[in-house]
């Protein structure tokens, strides 16, 4: 188990690095850089474009800030400093005096983590999971149970809307019905402190999960409804509540759970449309800013970031199986 | 006699009660059963219909005078006129029952960019779908029936572009590539297409491959190597139409993707490029169309309304056509997922 995991993430690594490397050929391959501002503005000395230059270290070979950012480089001193497998992500080339990490994992002060960047993207997150779980699974059990009635038919197009239409046209659609015809939200909320403005984000960003994960249930309880050890649980007079708690829904779960990992992932790292409409405070936001002002090393970063939460949630899968169901074993 | 053999005939008839059908023809006939599917394909139908026709619906210029109703022509003091259905709008102006959508900000008929709008849909869901179905399938199969360097470099690559998120991806390319000739071309398409052919092809190609490993152990591939078929034959005419059922689903479950990625680009102003030219071929996007009307959400809903409505309706068509066809192309799946 534990060789399988160091194994497993020893095979992310070549992955991630490919993934920077695309990610910054785009990135200077686009025109402009970081340090362009409004042409009818002041402009920078050429003195002072040298030593920003020199100092971010767009000086030196293409190649060389590649290798400087993700793997490390001697500074002008000598002295070696790790770059992004270190967990270094580099100075931030727009917000002076930060690096990227402290961007998105450090909360403003005297406030608890989960109030950084990253922290409120993860809560988002979060609350559509549990939204997307809470209803999504009782909704697919009782549709299995109920086949082919009027309730099983209105959840499956529910769900197919779900799944096929896109969360941000859904937020279009919700924005117009509860903000300006009913007035029960404000579209764009002054705080973020209380948890009524976080209803329509976290709905609107899980309900695509929600009806997948209710797919996923009906399907996977359709399938154990057939099994022989239900009928044996039957036959032995056992309660119907009881063959529904557990033996139905428990064996019923496995492929569940399983999705439940990428299914977050996806939703901290795919909830950038979500949180430009809504003006929320998180990660995906920032991402979408970082790429308009060129900000090369925040892209490289929360890039990177994405990517590896996306690995780990794949991963994770792996795990879970494993607890779930013993007869799978890791190789 | 005469009674005895007629009897024979109609006992001889009796033999063949029913026309032999195809694997295809099957299919088809359990397509056209579904009435999802025949529901989806009637709406993309439409929509097909209107993204050809947009221009003579509603033609830049008629005899000679510029057409109010054209999606471009900028209508001076008409600008956020309500829908027909909405008598006097929150800013006071009274509804024209010839702006059946209402207005924009500067008076452009939001009916006529609507349907307009459905020309860069319709292209970008099956333009790069094909392109990726004739990579996909050329290299699936020689990967799958050769393996080798091939196969190692394929599955590599699915790794990589599986783990990048790939709207991500897309929002790099675009900003990146924008300025340039390449980005520039047809409204900045041709550059959307290449990446989304770019990232989506993998999966096609990997489909491919599973089938025709599973496929190249078969008899009858074994036979048709035995009387001395080429490898090329085999593959072209032996597997190639016996993978052809996951694939053709595949493909119809990539198209609302595709659909969604550029209106979720074109929401992000990044996807098409809108058109000055009122005859040019695209002229705006339905992405574009929710990017506009997003400002004015609150007062003026009809702006979105239209566009959101359409993409909504064209990718739930889809899925359901993609449904009916994973129904009629493998029975034993159905309701599955």
């Amino acid at each position: 188990m534990f060789g399988y995991l160091i194994r497993r993430f020893l095979a992310m690594i070549p992955v991630l690095v490919i993934v920077a490397a695309i990610t910054f050929i785009l990135m200077h391959a686009a025109p402009g850089g970081p340090w362009d501002r409004d042409p009818s503005a002041k402009q920078l000395d050429a003195t002072t474009l040298k030593r920003m230059n020199e100092y971010y270290g767009l000086d030196k070979p293409l190649w060389r800030q590649f290798t400087a950012y993700v793997f490390g480089d001697f500074n002008s001193k000598g002295a070696f400093i790790c770059g992004a497998i270190c967990g270094n992500l580099g100075p931030s080339y727009r917000v002076r005096g930060m690096t990227v990490q402290s961007i998105l994992f450090s909360p403003p002060e005297d406030k608890p983590f989960w109030y950084s960047k990253f922290g409120y993207s993860a809560r988002l997150g979060v609350f559509a999971l549990l939204f997307a779980i809470v209803i999504g699974i009782p909704v697919g059990i009782f549709s299995a149970l109920n086949r082919n009635s009027i309730f099983d038919y209105i959840g499956l197009f529910i769900t197919t809307v779900g799944i096929s239409v896109p969360n941000f046209v859904i937020a279009i659609y919700l924005i117009i019905i509860f903000g300006s015809w009913l007035h029960l939200i404000a579209i764009v909320p002054k705080s973020w402190e209380p948890i009524s403005a976080w209803i329509l984000p976290a709905v609107v960003l899980g309900f695509g999960t929600l009806a997948r994960t209710a797919r996923m249930t009906r399907a996977s309880m359709l399938e154990v409804i057939r099994q022989d050890y239900i009928r044996t649980a039957r036959a032995k007079g056992l309660a119907e509540r009881v063959v529904i708690t557990r033996h139905m829904i428990k064996n019923a779960m496995i492929p569940v759970v399983t999705i439940l990992g990428p299914a977050l992932a996806g939703l901290v790292t795919g909830a950038f449309i979500i949180e430009t409409m809504f003006s929320f405070p998180g990660m995906g936001r920032e991402y979408v800013l970082s790429i308009q002002r060129r900000d090369y090393s925040m892209i490289m970063g929360t890039t990177l970031l994405f990517a590896f939460l996306v690995a780990l949630a794949n991963l994770s899968v792996d795990i879970v199986y494993v607890f779930l169901d013993p007869r799978i074993k890791l190789s | 006699m005469a009674t005895a053999t007629g009897n024979e005939q109609n006992i001889a008839n009796l033999d063949m009660p029913t026309k032999r059908r195809s694997l295809w023809a099957d299919a088809w006939y359990r397509l056209f059963r579904n009435k999802g599917a025949v529901v989806g394909m009637v709406v993309i139908a439409i929509f097909l219909l209107i993204a050809i026709f947009a221009s003579v619906i509603f033609p830049p210029t008629v005899n000679g005078v510029k057409n109010p109703h054209a999606p471009l022509t900028i209508n001076d003091g008409k600008g956020f006129l309500p829908p027909a259905w909405i008598a006097e709008g929150p800013n006071g102006q009274k509804s024209d029952p010839s702006f059946i959508l209402g207005t924009d900000t500067l008076g452009r008929d939001v009916l006529s960019r609507v349907l307009y709008g459905a020309r860069v849909s319709m292209v970008v869901g099956f333009v790069p779908t094909i392109i990726m179905l004739v990579v996909g399938l050329v290299i699936g199969l020689y990967s799958g029936y050769q393996g080798g360097w091939v196969d190692n470099v394929l599955m590599r690559l699915t790794d990589i572009i599986w783990a990048f998120p790939d709207l991500l991806f897309f929002i790099i390319v675009m900003i990146a590539l924008r300025d340039t000739p390449l980005g520039q071309a047809f409204n900045g398409l041709l550059m959307l297409f290449g990446a989304l052919a770019l990232v989506n092809w993998v999966g096609e190609a990997r489909v491919v491959r599973g089938q025709v490993l599973s496929l190249k152990e078969k008899e009858f591939v074994e036979a048709a190597r035995c009387i001395g078929a080429t490898d090329t034959r085999i593959m072209f005419k032996h597997i190639l139409p016996n993978s052809l059922g996951p694939v053709i689903i595949m493909s119809a479950m990539m198209v609302p993707g595709m659909i969604i990625t550029e209106a979720i680009l074109g929401f992000l102003g990044l996807g098409l490029i809108p058109a000055q030219d009122p005859n040019s071929f695209f002229i705006t996007s339905w992405g574009a169309l929710m990017l506009e009307g997003q400002t004015a959400l609150n007062a003026q809903p009809w702006l979105l309304l239209g566009a959101a409505t359409c993409v909504a309706l064209v990718v739930l068509s889809f899925n359901f056509l993609g449904d009916g066809l994973r129904d009629a192309f493998d029975p034993r799946l159905q309701g599955t997922q």
